[in-house]
């Protein structure tokens, strides 16, 4: 026999951004936090309404900057001063302006990994297996459609309640989302 | 289509704004500055026309910056570019009156440049080789083909953007306004190569530097766009320029503005690192006179606030969204822009001591005073967003 697993949430689908910016701003006040939206391009309202900026990302991509920055001074000043000291033009070994290029270059290599590695950390991808693919028509969230998805697990939801929240604010379609 | 919903001169600058009126008094305070330094130019000619020349190059800045951002615009279009094409439009209308304010320089030439001294010339074989461009009528005929260039590339933007405003988007002109940009562009990096080494680089005739046009540039570039995030912040108060100028689009100002400061630094920075890394005898003078008798510390206040607190402050999102906020930047970009001219002219006449004269004061107002007048009455001319531009229509519509 098959177990029976809870079912992943609620899903409504929309056919113009409008709608689904006013979706999510509604869902959002309605007190829902376990929500997601799907949208085929970028929209920046979108994005503002999650509140999806204040996410820690450009935090963890300044530490890695100034890792990245500490790093080169330490590879530079260990080479220069310490492990190989070389008399060039009778300059004090520790000749800092020499290392500003190593330290640029190692500053923008330690955010940049940080930046592609920890937006792969925080939004949990590659991922082989995603429940929103088992309605049918979210093959339309990359062409032409706009989805929202309340999950089970945020404490306010309810079948039957959300399931009427989210008709109320669509005019397409409502589908239960199968895990 | 635009048209149903505003008129013409819904997009004129409000009779009441404070851009509208300040046209006045800038020009009353421009002009007791001038007189002023006028004064001054009597009993101390030789300050006179050393400030004067900061003054002249600062001024300038805004002027070709805007120039060069405009070309730059209709190169890569754009919405930011659509935005602040009238403020632009503006200040690139005002290169022929500085061709006008270089006349002092063209008076003071010996007393600026030691090239056009016969008694130093004589006595200074480098100088001798170099006469076939350093001379004063080869001097005086480049300044006239660099205004020349510079002013028609402006007036020819502003008359087909005007031509918009009246007969409609139109491929054809859009076409030739766009293969005119690229042109414009090239000429520009030439011409303000061939002037940053004419006007600032030959003060101190033997040294040389390649990237010394290009920092020129950038720094044009620079004071231009902060000028261009000051007017539009303080004109996206009121309908239908706020529709327009939203928080995405001082976004993308203050984006650009970030990359302009780096690009500063990374010029400035390429010239220092090169030279300090070879070390030779006739290229280290320049750093020397500008890094000891006071001008280091002029140096270390430039570091921090033309890199380090715009770079800092312009890493945050929220900080470029914001007209408040950004504005703050802006001005205090502005002010450095004066800053680093001063460090990059004044050494020259008095290197290893640091100077400052009140003429430099006086021909700073006096030269802002008058310019602020002109781009304001340009601005106030016609209406503040190019209404026919396809980008600010599709941004209309949507309102």
């Amino acid at each position: 026999m098959k177990p029976v697993l809870p079912l992943h949430g609620v899903m409504a689908e929309f056919d113009n951004p409008t709608e689904f910016v006013a979706a999510i701003h509604a869902v959002k006040s309605a007190g829902y936090e376990g929500f997601d939206a799907y949208s085929p391009m970028p929209i920046e309202e979108a994005a503002e309404a999650m509140g999806l900026h204040g996410n820690k990302l450009p935090l963890m991509v300044l530490c890695g900057g100034i890792a990245g920055f500490c790093c080169g001074y330490a590879l530079a000043y260990w080479t220069g001063v310490i492990n190989y000291p070389l008399n060039i033009g009778g300059r004090p070994l520790h000749s800092w302006p020499a290392y500003i290029p190593v330290l640029f270059e190692c500053t923008v290599l330690f955010a940049a990994l940080t930046a592609v590695f920890g937006m792969l950390g925080l939004n949990g991808l590659p991922k082989h297996y995603h429940p929103v693919f088992n309605v049918e028509r979210f093959a339309l969230a990359s062409r032409s459609r706009f989805f929202v998805c309340i999950e089970a697990t945020d404490p306010k939801f309810d079948l039957e309640d959300t399931k009427r929240f989210l008709q109320s604010l669509t005019t397409v379609e409502v589908s239960e989302v199968q895990p | 289509m635009a048209e149903s919903k505003f008129h013409a001169s819904d997009f004129e600058l409000a009779p009441d704004h404070v851009l509208r009126r300040w046209r006045l008094p800038a020009l009353a305070i421009g002009c007791l500055a001038l007189a002023a330094s006028l004064v001054g130019a009597n009993t101390s000619p030789t300050q006179f026309y050393q400030a004067w020349l900061v003054a002249f190059l600062y001024w300038l800045g805004l002027a070709l910056g805007s120039t060069a951002i405009l070309v730059l615009q209709h190169i890569t279009g754009g919405r930011w570019g659509a935005t602040i094409r009238r403020p632009l439009e503006a200040a690139a209308a005002t290169v022929p009156l500085m061709a006008l304010f270089f006349l002092p320089i063209v008076i003071g030439l010996p007393i600026l440049y030691e090239w056009a001294r016969p008694d130093v010339v004589a006595h200074d074989h480098i100088l001798q080789q170099k006469l076939f461009y350093l001379n004063k009528p080869f001097f005086l005929a480049r300044a006239a083909v660099y205004f020349v260039i510079w002013s028609v590339i402006s007036r020819q933007l502003v008359s087909w953007s005007t031509e918009q405003d009246v007969n409609g988007e139109c491929m054809k002109r859009a076409r030739r306004v766009e293969f005119f940009s690229r042109a414009g562009m090239m000429l520009y990096v030439l011409t303000i190569t061939f002037a940053a080494i004419d006007w600032g680089m030959s003060l101190t005739p033997h040294w040389y530097s390649h990237i010394y046009g290009l920092v020129f540039g950038i720094g044009q570039v620079l004071t231009a766009m902060t000028l261009m995030i000051m007017v539009t912040a303080m004109t996206a108060d009121r309908r239908p320029m706020s529709l327009v100028a939203t928080p995405e689009r001082f976004h993308d100002l203050g984006k650009l503005l970030f990359a302009f400061v780096m690009v500063w630094g990374y010029f400035n920075l390429s010239q220092f690192l090169i030279v300090w890394s070879a070390n030779l005898p006739d290229e280290v003078p320049w750093y020397l006179d500008r890094t000891t008798g006071g001008w280091q510390v002029l140096m270390i206040v430039l570091l921090i606030v033309h890199f380090f607190v715009p770079f800092g402050l312009l890493l945050s999102r929220s900080f470029k969204r914001n007209p408040r906020t950004l504005v703050r930047v802006a001005a205090l970009l502005l002010l450095a822009r004066y800053l680093d001219l001063y460090w990059w002219i004044t050494p020259a006449f008095y290197p290893g001591h640091f100077t400052i004269h009140p003429l430099h004061a006086a021909t700073l107002i006096g030269i802002g005073g008058v310019w602020t007048w002109a781009f304001l009455t340009n601005l106030a001319r016609r209406p503040l967003l190019a209404f026919n531009d396809p980008m600010i229509a599709l941004e209309l519509e949507k309102a």
